[in-house]
């Protein structure tokens, strides 16, 4: 973990840390003046994780983590590889249970149940929390195939007309519209990859979740795709709970309102993502930040 | 990188590589060398059997086409057209020269043309086995008669046939609507051909549905448990266990305790189905486990269920290979022979099956049938079968290619 190699990607933090800093004088003193109703929005939490432990076969990947999931924020989960981070975030969703290994243990509440609870519907659960990948993965099939599968199984549309509305809504929510519009019925797969990864956001968001999880949405895109994610990551905050991965400290810091450290399985330090960027109160979060382990 | 940092060792390494490059352009060549003997050798004996040499005789038909009697106009025809001949065993020799299957060849023509009862007709009529291998140059006029098969006198008379163009090679419909017979000259391979079509239909029917659905639970949606692992390694097993085994469940199962009809396409089907089967799984199996695990994540996510994972995507995406597998399994079945002796398939049937529950024989046994046959004509039939069986496998493989394109770029 010491590795001082400047190849990996989040290695090049170290590089940015000047300019980080001062991003975040400006966005502080921004923070003080914007709108009450963000602060009394902090206080709701729409998911909480209580003591949940996670093993792969014998090996234990998260240690008794417990974390609140504010409601209309952004909250990013940091650390390194193999942090446990992703699981964290798969477990939300119980996508996990797709792992048979995977064994769980814990609570997270969601509307005041716990989701691994047994009259917990899973299908219903992954309508309401929605999941974004890594890797931009439409399905092989046409943009507005892609868009209204997720209505089509649920049943949200009760005609065709209803369909073509979501469909587009989505697309515009996701900021896509504009360019697919002439080419709806071109393969999604067609398109580049930012605007893959924003069909896959359009996909997600068209169920009407609550929550959308966000596992290094930017990680497989360039610079000036991930800058039109992260736009877009702004704007949907204000309708859902999003909770990211991101490996990326300038993303965090640029995009999330609550940061998450997680190291080795456990989470080291939670707080405002500028209490926890500009002063850490754990050493591990603090070499981290500054890129000395990562 | 100025200087070689190891000569020998890199010396080495290119000629390794070279030799290598050699050894597998030299393997391509032998294997494409032995198909291309194969196929020539097979066409080159076989393609004859698509022509039939036939005779031309004036012949009356009877008023009554119902009477009996057409084994006699054909026999008058004869010494009609060669009025010389009238000592009792150069008659008999006469006869010999078409088929004793001519007389059915007017008759049948006799009854589709109601309209020509009574008058006189010119028909084309087969000619003897013996007479064809001799026009065919399988035989020559300068073997001994008992290598031949035929007298001076009947070669004199073919002769004479030749010259007034009254005998010449046609194109063989025998062998396609005809069943098996005795005598070569009016065998066909139409029995064969629809058992061969009725039983692959039968194995499609159940072998594709039965695979796929077995394919799918085991990789998609069993758990993983000792239990599963022995069904995996059991239907590994299967697909390597030597055909006539399955025959001989086929034989114990299907026709001892089930009592089904001996010899029907319907047993061969499911016999060929048992053995299609393991085949299809673990081709099938396969090419679910390369779709893309994102694919799975990606519907489960937007809360599809698992049968909806499945079915709408991750299936269709793996339909080519599960296509590519299946037909590469019905193209092992179609040359099955081992489990169809088994359950009676190899009888003489001269009947053209009309369903599935009728007697039949198979392509692939045919060619044993006939092989087996002393008649220097069922030599070139046996290799025309072989080659309408391999027309038909590569049909298939066509079609298999075509269907993988078509699925490939369906959107």
């Amino acid at each position: 973990m010491n590795s001082l190699t400047l190849s990996s990607p989040e290695q090049s933090g170290l590089l940015h840390l000047a300019n980080l800093n001062i991003d975040f004088a400006k966005r502080s003193a921004a923070a003080q003046t914007s709108s009450i109703s963000e602060t009394v929005a902090a206080d709701l939490n729409r998911m909480e994780a209580e003591n949940l432990n996670v093993w792969y076969g014998q090996t234990q990947a998260l240690f008794d983590i417990s974390l609140d999931i504010p409601q209309n924020q952004v909250t990013a989960l940091i650390g390194p590889s193999g942090c446990g981070k992703s699981t964290f975030l798969r477990c939300l969703n119980r996508m996990n249970d797709v792992i048979e290994s995977c064994r769980i243990d814990g609570m997270i509440r969601f509307d005041d149940a716990d989701i691994y609870g047994s009259q917990v519907d899973v299908v219903e659960l992954r309508a309401r929390i929605g999941m974004v990948f890594q890797k931009p993965n439409p399905f092989p099939k046409s943009i507005y195939d892609n868009v209204a599968y997720g209505p089509r199984i649920h049943g949200l549309a009760s005609n065709r007309e209803d369909l073509d509305r979501i469909v587009m809504e989505s697309l515009e929510q996701a900021r896509l519209f504009d360019e697919v519009k002439d080419r709806l019925h071109a393969p999604g797969t067609s398109l580049s990859g930012g605007q893959q990864q924003r069909l896959c956001i359009a996909r997600a968001i068209a169920v009407k979740p609550e929550v959308i999880l966000m596992d290094e949405p930017c990680s497989a895109l360039d610079p000036i795709a991930t800058a039109g994610i992260e736009a877009l990551i702004g704007d949907l905050k204000d309708a859902y709970t999003i909770v990211m991965v991101t490996h990326s400290m300038q993303q965090a810091a640029r995009v999330s309102q609550k940061t998450a450290y997680f190291h080795m399985g456990q989470l080291v330090e939670t707080g405002t993502t500028e209490q926890v960027f500009a002063d850490p109160v754990d050493q591990r979060t603090r070499d981290y930040i500054s890129g000395r382990i990562g | 990188m100025t200087e070689t940092r190891n000569p020998t060792l890199l010396g080495r390494r290119h000629r390794n590589e070279k030799m290598f490059r050699f050894a597998g352009l030299a393997a391509i060549t032998l294997a494409i060398t032995f198909l291309g003997t194969l196929l020539v050798s097979i066409t080159l004996s076989g393609y004859s059997a698509f022509q039939q040499t036939r005779i031309q005789l004036d012949i009356t038909l009877p008023a009554d086409p119902q009477t009996a009697g057409y084994q006699g106009l054909v026999k008058q025809a004869l010494r009609a057209t060669f009025p010389d001949v009238s000592q009792r065993r150069d008659k008999k020799e006469l006869y010999a020269l078409v088929s004793s299957g001519a007389a059915y060849e007017v008759r049948q023509f006799a009854r589709a043309n109601p309209a020509k009862a009574g008058t006189g007709i010119e028909i084309w009529l087969t000619a003897s086995d013996n007479v064809d291998m001799l026009i065919k140059g399988k035989v020559s006029v300068e073997d001994e008669a008992a290598v031949r098969r035929l007298s001076d006198r009947q070669v004199s008379w073919i002769e004479h046939l030749t010259t007034t163009n009254r005998l010449e090679k046609q194109f063989n419909s025998n062998f396609f609507s005809n069943g098996d017979s005795r005598e070569p000259e009016v065998s066909g391979i139409a029995a064969a051909l629809a058992g061969s079509f009725f039983s692959l239909l039968i194995c499609l029917i159940l072998a594709f549905p039965l695979g796929v659905m077995a394919a799918i639970y085991l990789e998609e949606f069993a758990p993983r448990t000792w239990l599963t692992s022995l069904i995996e390694v059991n239907i590994n097993n299967l697909a390597a266990v030597p055909s006539i085994v399955f025959g001989l469940l086929g034989l114990a199962i299907f026709l001892n305790f089930f009592e089904l009809p001996r010899s029907a396409p319907l047993v061969g089907g499911m016999v060929l189905a048992l053995m299609t089967m393991p085949t299809i799984i673990i081709t099938g199996r396969a090419s679910l486990k390369a779709v893309p695990p994102s694919i799975r994540e990606a519907a489960l996510a937007i809360g599809a269920s698992k049968v909806q994972s499945v079915f709408h995507h991750v299936l269709p995406l793996a339909m080519p290979g599960v296509l590519t597998g299946t037909i590469i399994g019905m193209a092992r079945a179609i040359g099955e022979t081992a489990p169809l002796l088994m359950i009676g398939m190899v009888a003489f049937i001269v009947d053209v099956p009309k369903g599935i529950l009728d007697p039949a024989t198979a392509l692939p046994v045919q060619v044993f049938l006939w092989a087996d046959s002393p008649e220097r004509a069922f030599e070139e039939r046996t290799a025309a079968t072989i080659i309408v069986l391999l027309a038909f496998l590569m049909a298939m493989n066509l079609v298999a290619v075509i269907l993988r394109r078509k699925f490939e770029t369906r959107w």
